[in-house]
């Protein structure tokens, strides 16, 4: 293929830029720990002080693996999203996944005044929040899998999917007129996102299901090629049209669903990250842009969470926000300066 | 020529085509026999709404015959698997691509789609093939554009190109020549006889350029509400088809030069 060296050298630049944003988002928090110590802590040797390898290997490290996988499985869910959709403004989030998950977490925090309150306030940990936002994905998903099997058009599942969004968010609405102050504002902070709640437990189950994701996208790849051309002629060249999109969807819901469930309905992200990486890598071609949005993905969000954190203070700001307040003048600038939007 | 290799690509066999939903059937056309050799270039012409597009659907497994059989290949077209059906049959249809970033190479390529592996990878074979299917089509120049950047004529051979890529006995293309100007409407239809010729594919499409279809084709399919025919164009034109073509109030057809003239 024409252009393959140029790409392998933006990989090289790009996996580079990944480790060094990763190194540099474990060495930047609240705490001041010297670089040296936190190579030490990160291959398992002694620190200085015992203080600074616990709070690498317990807290830092798992955040930024979190954000590394947060990023590049938002990036690839949107990625997908957009050529299944033949749309550049589909993200993630356009089959109602974050809203079927914001819906369970809103029943769990909210709706404990509507079913009684003893009960429900028990229920309210930190697992219940991720298996009510898992359940709650699952089902508007169901709910849109089930839809997307029986309707011929592409573009209706998009339609539909906008709808679900739409009763979850009034059900939501609903909820939140019932919902005391200190509950509402359990749940908005929820809505902020948060990459540093997870213990190496929680980080476990989470990889496991992202990679499922991963690689059903994997294997999506040269279906994903063969819809750039179109759906008739997919389906000339003896593309199982319902099975590929079928695949595309499970990939999309187990990848956005584990993660709005562990880190919230992390916005723009995946939006933006396919954006980002066409202006580097002019191609359609999912075997390049595949990898190449995991990469961006990873390093975006490992940026933004380091500017969450508000280095040597004790503020953590919720990443939601930066990742819009930073990467939507980014894609911007670059659309601005690029006057056309590849896709 | 056409004695020489009686190899049948296609055949439809008493066929009916329509639609059929619960409440009623509607037949859009029946009785259609059909037979395309090897190597024959063949065009479909008919009045607007008389059901080119849903004959050539019918062919294509796109929509179900109401009645009858088709075959490819001396198979019927049931029978066959999507991936089976796409190495015997490919086609260049009006719809827009949903991607024009694709570089010229990358469409084309594309037409190897249900030979490669799982991710696609092209092999020597593959590149051979794509690369032949670029100069047959007299575009390997364009090798590297992208498809934005083409006219409306470039495209259309290089959507010709991915056909041809495929590698399939059958090429059906729906109206390959509306959008275009009438010397690429010549030179997309005489590449399409050029191709027909030298690599022995049997080539359908459908047009309204009944006059350079006459000139260029070996066989025609004129389809009429009544009935559908298919012969050499010479016969077609001694049998008077053409007359009962379109209502006599506004053109009329020129059995000497072949053409249709505008009543003055």
């Amino acid at each position: 293929m024409p252009n393959s060296n140029t790409y392998k050298l933006s990989f090289l630049v790009l996996s580079i830029i990944l480790v060094f944003c990763f190194l540099a988002n474990i060495s930047l928090g609240s705490v001041y720990i010297p670089l040296k110590d936190v190579f030490n802590s990160i291959i398992g040797n002694v620190t200085e002080q015992e203080t600074w390898q616990h709070i690498i290997q317990n807290y830092r490290l798992p955040k930024a693996v979190t954000a590394i996988l947060v990023g590049s499985g938002l990036g690839i869910s949107g990625l997908l999203m957009q050529t299944l959709f033949r749309n550049p403004l589909a993200g993630p989030f356009v089959l109602g996944i974050s809203s079927g998950a914001s819906l369970g977490v809103a029943l769990v925090i909210l709706g404990s005044s509507v079913f009684g309150g003893v009960f429900m306030s028990l229920l309210i940990s930190k697992w219940s929040i991720v298996i009510a936002a898992s359940l709650g994905s699952f089902l508007v998903l169901l709910a849109v899998l089930m839809v997307s099997l029986k309707v011929r058009d592409t573009m209706a599942i998009l339609i539909i999917g906008l709808m679900f969004a739409s009763i979850t968010a009034a059900i939501v609405s609903v909820l939140s007129y019932f919902g005391s102050a200190q509950q509402l504002q359990q749940y908005i902070f929820w809505g902020f996102g948060s990459l540093g709640n997870l213990s190496w437990d929680e980080l476990i189950i989470f990889f496991i299901i992202y990679s499922f994701g991963i690689i059903v996208s994997l294997a999506s790849v040269k279906s994903l090629n063969t819809m750039l051309l179109g759906e008739n002629y997919a389906k000339s060249l003896g593309l199982n049209i319902k099975r590929s999109r079928f695949a595309i969807i499970i990939a999309t819901s187990l990848l956005a669903g584990t993660i709005t469930a562990f880190a919230g309905p992390i916005a723009f992200i995946g939006l933006a990250i396919p954006h980002l990486t066409r202006q580097v890598f002019n191609t359609s071609n999912h075997k390049i842009l595949l990898p190449a949005v995991f990469l961006f993905g990873g390093i975006v969000m490992l940026i933004c969470d380091s500017i969450a954190q508000v280095p040597n203070s004790d503020y953590t700001l919720p990443i939601n926000a930066i990742t819009s307040l930073i990467g939507a003048p980014v894609v911007i600038w670059l659309l601005v300066r690029k006057r056309k939007m590849v896709f | 020529m056409i004695e020489k290799n009686q190899h049948i690509i296609l055949k439809a066999k008493d066929v009916s085509i329509g639609y059929a939903s619960k409440k009623e059937l509607t037949v859009v056309a029946s009785n259609i026999n059909i037979e395309l050799h090897k190597g024959e270039l063949v065009g479909l012409v008919g009045v607007n709404g008389v059901g080119k597009s849903t004959l050539l659907r019918t062919l294509t497994n796109v929509q179900n015959a109401l009645s009858g059989d088709i075959f490819i290949n001396n198979k019927n077209i049931k029978q066959y698997a999507a991936l089976d059906l796409a190495k015997a049959l490919s086609l260049v249809l009006t719809e827009q691509l949903m991607s024009k970033n694709l570089s010229v190479f990358e469409l084309v390529a594309l037409g190897r789609q249900p030979y490669t592996n799982w991710v696609g990878n092209l092999s020597e074979t593959d590149m051979t093939i794509i690369n032949s299917a670029l100069t047959q089509t007299n575009i390997s120049d364009l090798k590297h554009k992208r498809c934005f950047e083409l006219s409306d004529g470039q495209l259309q051979k290089v959507m010709i190109a991915r056909a041809l890529a495929q590698d399939t006995d059958l090429i059906i293309l729906d109206e390959p020549t509306t959008h275009l100007d009438i010397y690429h409407k010549v030179y997309t239809l005489k590449l399409l006889q050029k191709l027909a010729k030298e690599t022995n594919k049997t080539i359908l499409f459908s047009s309204h350029e009944i006059d350079l279809a006459i000139q260029l084709c070996d066989k025609l399919i004129v389809m009429t509400p009544s009935q559908v025919v298919s012969d050499m164009p010479c016969n077609l034109i001694l049998n008077g088809t053409f007359k009962s073509l379109f209502p006599e109030d506004l053109i009329t057809f020129d059995e000497k030069t072949g053409s249709f003239r505008v009543k003055q």
